[in-house]
């Protein structure tokens, strides 16, 4: 069963990396879940300042703004998508996840099977 | 007394036809039977709607061809038939169960015993991804075998809420696949004090209920320590557990006593100790030794609080001074506002009204104690037994405010009226 690990950084150092982990924690993780054989997909988000939101009103008008804005304390820094068997194996391979330290947080979400 | 959501839970469901035994029989199996269906199917909604239909279909047959002689067999061999027809009815749900084919199934043998894997189901039922007010509910539901409206009643919810709430959670489990399994030696120091939680809120719940005319529901307290019975065979080398079920009966043997003929609640100093249940009180003392060999847990501390009142003839001849050293040991291992304030007590006990209303007011800026009657209780008692008359009067106007139920207001109001102002 395939499960979309959603990486919210937390507090983010000077450097725009997240404060509690390093480069090489995330090499280390990436190649865990590339070895164990549960990688789907997986990106890393550019910084927030590079984000555009776009909505389309109900006569088709769109609207394109700047944003958004780091309001709330977490923001999608980046995702994994894992096939494991369970959610207890989803939640293990999110608690080893770097993203998950500090003030940062990872939230699981299966992905919906249309298929069923 | 009326009400009973346990007592009722088995003779709505039975009728007369069926006697107490049969009950017993029922009670006990329905929770080893869907564990072990929803082990198989991995659906919990399939493991209930077949374990109904074989108790359905043991009232229709039992009492016209006698009890069979292995009653669990006969009902696990029921339910799995049901479910090989319902799967062959329905092939768009068995393909959906992707883990099971009719096969699987069909080849569940008639064995006279089936394997225990209520463990399993503890376990799910206490998953740390369902929601808090779930877990209960669950447990109550697929563990003790209680119907959504004795559930709902439990926890004093409305019945469509509460079915409301179970479905999102079975949802949940289907959906976000939560496994039914045993969590590994590695994952249990952090996966068993969840299962002991959800025992526990469910004791305390039938202890004092949160809202309504009854102090205590003792139905729900005994379902709980029916519950940790099971799990105490099932796990019996942890100590907590063990430690759980010494501390619920050590408390649950003061029942008779707590609540006055009038119904209003009475206090563990007046409280007449002959009416405390002498054979559950020697159960529970038996099982506190066993709880502590070792790293003392929570539960155990508790418990041999418990274990020190219920062994003293009297609040003069209780050993304060061993509980005060118990509660230091349970702020260590569970540092919280709310333990605090029974050492406070304990302290007020050991050392005199004044050096326990020292400690209750430092504690007087916690924001989790301005709501929390018994410590605006405790103060009250305190500042009365001092002769602070006015501000006595305060803290049990505080205390009233906040009390739940009809008993403790009766009593709270009692006291009030007795400081004469």
């Amino acid at each position: 069963m395939k499960y979309m690990l959603l990486i919210n950084a937390g507090s983010v150092a000077g450097d725009g990396s997240a404060a509690e982990c390093d480069v090489q924690d995330w090499v280390n993780y990436d190649k865990a879940v590339k070895d164990a054989g549960v990688f789907v997909s997986g990106e890393s988000l550019a910084d927030l300042v590079t984000a555009t939101t776009v909505r389309v009103a109900s006569d088709g008008a769109r609207t394109v703004v700047d944003g958004p804005f780091a309001e709330t304390r977490e923001v999608l820094g980046g995702f994994y998508v894992v096939d494991v068997p369970d959610l207890d194996a989803a939640l293990d391979w999110a608690a080893r996840c770097p993203g998950a330290l500090g003030s940062g947080s990872v939230v699981v979400r299966p992905v919906a099977d249309m298929g069923a | 007394m009326t009400g009973s959501p346990v007592g009722e839970a088995a003779g709505g469901a039975l009728g007369g036809a069926v006697g107490g035994a049969v009950e017993a029989v029922f009670r006990e199996e329905h929770g080893r039977l869907l564990a072990a269906l929803a082990h198989r199917f991995g659906d919990l909604d399939l493991a209930e709607e077949v374990t109904s239909a074989a108790i359905e279909a043991a009232l229709v047959h039992w009492p016209v061809q006698g009890v069979p002689d292995n009653p669990g067999a006969w009902l696990m061999a029921t339910a799995r038939r049901k479910a090989v027809d319902r799967l062959r009815r329905d092939q768009a749900y068995a393909a959906k169960l992707a883990l099971v084919h009719v096969d699987t199934v069909t080849q569940l043998s008639d064995e006279a015993e089936f394997p225990d894997d209520r463990l399993q189901l503890f376990f799910t039922c206490a998953h740390p991804a369902l929601p808090d007010d779930a877990r209960g509910a669950l447990t109550l539901r697929c563990l003790a075998g209680l119907t959504t409206p004795e559930v709902a009643r439990a926890f004093l919810v409305p019945a469509a809420t509460m079915a409301q709430r179970i479905v999102r959670a079975k949802r949940k489990i289907r959906e976000a696949r939560i496994p039914f399994r045993v969590p590994g030696a590695d994952e249990l120091p952090a996966r068993l004090p969840g299962v002991l939680q959800v025992l526990y809120s469910i004791f305390t719940e039938g202890y004092v209920a949160s809202t309504g005319p009854r102090l205590q529901r003792t139905d729900l307290a005994a379902e709980a320590i029916r519950l940790a019975r099971i799990l105490r065979r099932l796990l019996p080398g942890e100590r907590e557990v063990t430690g759980l079920l010494a501390l619920m009966l050590l408390v649950h043997a003061r029942r008779d006593a707590r609540t006055a003929p009038d119904g209003s609640m009475v206090l563990l100093d007046d409280q007449d100790r002959g009416r405390w249940d002498a054979p559950m009180i020697s159960e529970g003392l038996e099982l506190v030794p066993l709880a502590l060999k070792g790293p003392a847990g929570p539960y155990a501390v508790q418990a041999a609080v418990a274990a020190l009142h219920d062994e003293a003839a009297s609040v003069a001849t209780t050993d304060w001074p061993q509980i005060v050293a118990l509660y230091d040991v349970l702020l260590t291992l569970t540092p919280s506002p709310v333990v605090a304030v029974n050492r406070a007590a304990a302290v007020a006990m050991r050392d005199g009204a004044p050096a326990g209303l020292t400690l209750l007011d430092a504690l007087s800026g916690e924001e989790r104690l301005r709501a929390y009657m018994p410590f605006h209780a405790a103060r009250a008692d305190l500042l009365q037994r001092l002769g602070r008359t006015s501000d006595a009067a305060a803290a049990y106007a505080k205390a009233l405010d906040l009390a739940g139920t009809d008993p403790e207001r009766v009593h709270l109001r009692r006291r009030l009226r007795e400081l004469n102002i």
